[in-house]
């Protein structure tokens, strides 16, 4: 069997060559690996300007941003002071209805529920605002987990008011 | 393949090692003696190795983002140059990669012709290859078939349409092959699904290739049995992975220079028009690689004699070590059949080039001669030289005249003939 | 005696050979095809550093949008891909308004109704026509073809593009021109059914350049080749920073495998060289023959 003699000259030769040859390997990999990452076709979808300038007080519009649904309901000043004057101490995930809305008379979530990933219906549950069916999730108008296996409340996305007609979401 | 055998060193490689003899096997390989005096034309089986890796995986890829139908199939492939990351290199590498893969393998094969890697005792690795190579070329033409461009579509409608010419069969079988009454959406379709399987073919085959390799072991430049002692070969790891792995970085530069400065040289611009069974484009084409079988297939005035004499003559390639026949493997000694296959080298690359040519006047009738020539060097020289060769004398060892003693000795002996001082006992 | 057969038979076909090597080189010489030159120009993408001139590409696009858009689809840009990097990078503002002029069928809304909007940055380019078959209708029977690949499309690439904008002639009395065919140069065939598309100040560019057909074309061509290699710049840079890679990685694999080879001069090695060495000396200098000229 041939003896590997590894004197110090020699074998920094091949530490060398090892490391350039694993950095062309790892350079040579991630172009396959990101390939998968989105492609710059969906990228370009993944904002969504809206118009809300139809939208009565009391009414839900559901809106599709990157391929999940999306509640934007223009509040009654019943829900927004209902929302308002819920103390944390009863909320299954504590949050104030102020941090959860730009605008009080606009509430923009994502409609999907937190616990397995359902779509809350709207108008429905103990607080006549959402619920999911899968499983019992109640929501209350601020779209807060009250009651139901849920953990969380439901998601608020990235989103702006670009004018008073228009909201850009993502 | 006479080895001690393997004992792995810690208890739990020996259990795992006694179950599933894994370690034993790369032990073998790494072990595994291969002669000293390959040269550089013995790299290119790593070579191969490399680019069949290397196309799986892009190929793998690709089909992540591909859509085999005849409505978006052009349109995918352009989604994938401009919006999937990296999808134009990975597109430029499939395509270009394939071209490096056929350029390997015709080296691949020449280098058995001309060092006799075909003869006794190593027939089956010569079969085995010519069956990859087949897998090849049919892995090839469907997958030019899947961009769905013009010359897609106009050269599988014509390589298609050649099984119509078998007597009484021809146009069902071509209407199977269809699943239509032309090329259409299920063809498409069913080249897909061939085309993603068959690699994995080539790779079992390519198993079996190096398995009967193993066997005899490597051929060598001298043509000559080499003995698996330490004087005559050196084990496969360090030596000839070393070797490999400079060779395929040559390769692969040149591989490369194609992918990033030149992607489209190899290809032919009307295949970046989307394909229209209404036109027919001037020149239909195959890749480069298919070439000399297709100028085969045109210099036969019949239709059924082209297709006859295209498929013979790579059957005729199975035959050939029972065609050649004479008794030294390597053309370093064998001075007329060294004469006679540059000949054939130079006849296949005008094939090649008539191929792309179109077949009218002095093309066809050059294309005539080169295909009769072809058929000539198997069926009649190779047999003759076989006989009537006579061949430079052998090497008693593939180390001579460095270390092997009789020759050596013949050697010195001269040498101290001519001595013309004083001291003979000695010779100083 | 059967060999000299064949050694002559080996001579025979190397003169054949090069009999057929001068006939098949002077062949394609004169053969029907001519080698048509195109019309020369330096193009900043050509060569292994070649990158796109933006403002050439952006006056490009003008006389795409202007001239060509007309009868001729994109289909394969999106109105985004104007303002990414490695194009004409115009600003995201301006492609939105560019994008804005024009209308996309959308739909349908939650009434069941098809609607049409303004485009977007994510919509593709609009086409002139709904399908290839108004296209070809509207056009005398040739189909304008789709030019997102079309510099790819075509032998000769961007030079050909060029030439052939470039390449209308008077014909001489008596070539014989149905209507609706025009004479060009570089058309294979010289008969196209697409009219001189370009005339000095056919254009009036936003940057003040002088709109010659020349300059148009240059322009036009720019684009569309960036059109069908939009990461043509990316592709570059990537190569040049692969290939010093390689040559560095190289080098090493290089000095490596030798000295991994060097090994063979080994201890080991050079002590078995040597014992033949003295066997032979040993078989040579104890000869107690008669003849020690032959050794016999």
């Amino acid at each position: 069997m041939s003896k590997k003699i590894h004197s110090k000259r020699r074998s920094f030769l091949f530490t060398a060559t090892y490391t350039i040859g694993a950095v062309g390997l790892g350079a040579t990999i991630w172009p396959l690996v990101d390939q998968m990452n989105p492609d710059s076709s969906v990228k370009s979808l993944s904002t969504t300007e809206v118009n809300v300038g139809n939208i009565e007080p009391g009414k839900t519009l559901t809106v599709l941003w990157r391929g999940k649904p999306i509640f934007i309901r223009r509040r009654t000043k019943k829900e927004i002071d209902e929302a308002a004057k819920v103390d944390l101490k009863d909320l299954i995930d504590p949050e104030k209805d102020s941090d959860r809305t730009k605008n009080p008379e606009w509430l923009v979530m994502i409609g999907v529920c937190t616990h397995l990933g359902c779509v809350p219906l709207g108008g429905k549950g103990e607080y006549k605002a959402w619920f999911c069916p899968c499983h019992g999730s109640h929501y209350d108008t601020s779209g807060r987990i009250r009651k139901g296996p849920a953990p969380k409340n439901l998601e608020i996305p990235k989103y702006e008011f670009v004018d008073n007609n228009t909201i850009k979401i993502g | 393949m006479s080895e001690e055998k393997y004992v792995p060193k810690s208890k739990l490689a020996r259990w795992f090692d006694s179950r599933l003899p894994l370690l034993s096997l790369s032990h073998h390989l790494t072990e595994y003696p291969t002669p000293k005096n390959l040269n550089y034309w013995w790299t290119f089986g790593g070579i191969l190795t490399f680019f069949l890796i290397a196309q799986i995986v892009t190929g793998i890829i690709l089909a992540m983002h591909y859509v085999a139908n005849t409505d978006l199939a052009f349109d995918s492939i352009e989604h994938i140059m401009r919006n999937v990351n990296y999808g134009w290199l990975i597109r430029y590498a499939h395509a270009n990669g394939s071209s490096m893969f056929f350029l390997a393998v015709y080296i691949h094969i020449f280098r058995g012709l001309y060092y006799g890697s075909h003869k006794p005792p190593r027939e089956m690795i010569w079969i085995t290859g010519l069956i990859i190579y087949l897998l090849m070329m049919s892995t090839a033409f469907m997958g030019y078939t899947l961009p769905w461009g013009q010359m897609s579509f106009w050269a599988a409608t014509v390589v298609s349409n050649l099984f119509g010419a078998i007597p009484l069969v021809g146009e069902n079988i071509t209407a199977w092959l269809w699943g239509g009454y032309s090329l259409g959406n299920p063809t498409l379709n069913r080249f897909y699904s061939l085309h993603y399987f068959f690699p994995f073919l080539i790779f079992a085959l390519v198993v079996l290739h190096i398995w009967a390799l193993h066997v005899p072991g490597n051929n060598n430049p001298m043509g000559i049995d080499v003995k698996k002692n330490r004087n005559e070969t050196m084990s496969f790891h360090p030596y000839m992975v070393m070797k490999d792995l400079l060779a395929m970085l040559v390769f692969i530069l040149i591989f490369l220079g194609f992918v990033f400065y030149a992607p489209n040289f190899l290809g032919h611009p009307d295949n970046y028009i989307p394909a229209n069974p209404l036109v027919t484009p001037a020149h239909i084409v195959p890749e480069w690689y298919l070439l000399p079988f297709y100028a085969i297939l045109r210099a036969i005035p019949s239709k059924l004699g082209g297709v006859i004499f295209m498929f013979a003559s790579i059957f005729i390639l199975v035959l050939l070590p029972w065609l050649d026949t004479s008794k030294v493997r390597s053309a370093v000694f064998r001075p007329l059949y060294k004469k006679f296959f540059w000949v054939l080298v130079v006849m296949v690359i005008l094939l090649a080039y008539l191929g792309a040519k179109p077949p009218e006047g002095i093309y066809v009738i050059l294309a005539r001669i080169a295909t009769a020539y072809y058929f000539i060097h198997f069926l009649i020289i190779l047999p003759l030289l076989g006989r009537y060769e006579k061949t430079s004398p052998l090497p008693t060892s593939i180390s001579d005249p460095v270390l092997d003693k009789p020759n050596i000795v013949d050697k010195f002996k001269k040498t101290a003939g001519k001595y013309e001082g004083e001291n003979v006992d000695t010779f100083k | 005696m059967k060999e000299r057969m064949l050694i002559r038979l080996n001579n025979l076909l190397v003169k054949v050979f090069f009999i057929v090597f001068v006939i098949t080189i002077s062949g394609s010489a004169n053969s029907e095809e001519k080698k048509i030159e195109f019309i020369k120009n330096n193009w900043s993408f050509e060569g292994i550093f070649g990158t796109f001139n933006r403002a050439s590409l952006q006056r490009g696009y003008q006389v795409y949008q202007e001239v060509c858009s007309g009868c001729h689809s994109i289909q394969h840009l999106s109105y985004r891909n104007l303002a990414e990097k490695g194009g004409p990078e115009f600003t995201l503002d301006k492609v939105k308004s560019i994008a804005a002029q024009f209308e996309i069928l959308d739909g349908p809304n939650d009434d069941g109704e098809m609607f049409t909007r303004p485009r977007r940055l994510s919509d593709k380019f609009a086409n002139p026509y709904p399908n290839v078959q108004a296209a070809t209708a509207a056009n005398g029977g040739a189909y304008p073809p789709d030019m997102s690949v079309l510099v790819k499309a075509r032998k000769g690439e961007w030079n050909y593009i060029y030439s052939l904008l470039l390449g209308y002639e008077e014909v001489s009395a008596g070539y014989e021109l149905d209507d609706g065919v025009y004479y060009n140069k570089y058309m294979p065939g010289n008969k196209i059914m697409m009219s001189q598309p370009l005339f000095e100040g056919a254009v009036e560019y936003a940057d003040g350049t002088q709109a010659t057909e020349t300059q148009m074309a240059k322009d036009v061509t720019t684009f569309l080749t960036w059109a069908a290699e939009p990461h043509l710049e990316a592709r570059h840079k990537m190569g040049f920073k692969v290939f010093i890679f390689l040559i560095i990685l190289l080098t090493l694999v290089y000095f490596s495998k030798q000295k991994v080879w060097s090994r063979l001069d080994s201890k080991e090695n050079s002590d078995q060289k040597d014992e033949t060495f003295d066997k032979v000396e040993r078989a040579v200098t104890e000869y107690e023959g008669e003849d020690p000229k032959t050794f016999k």
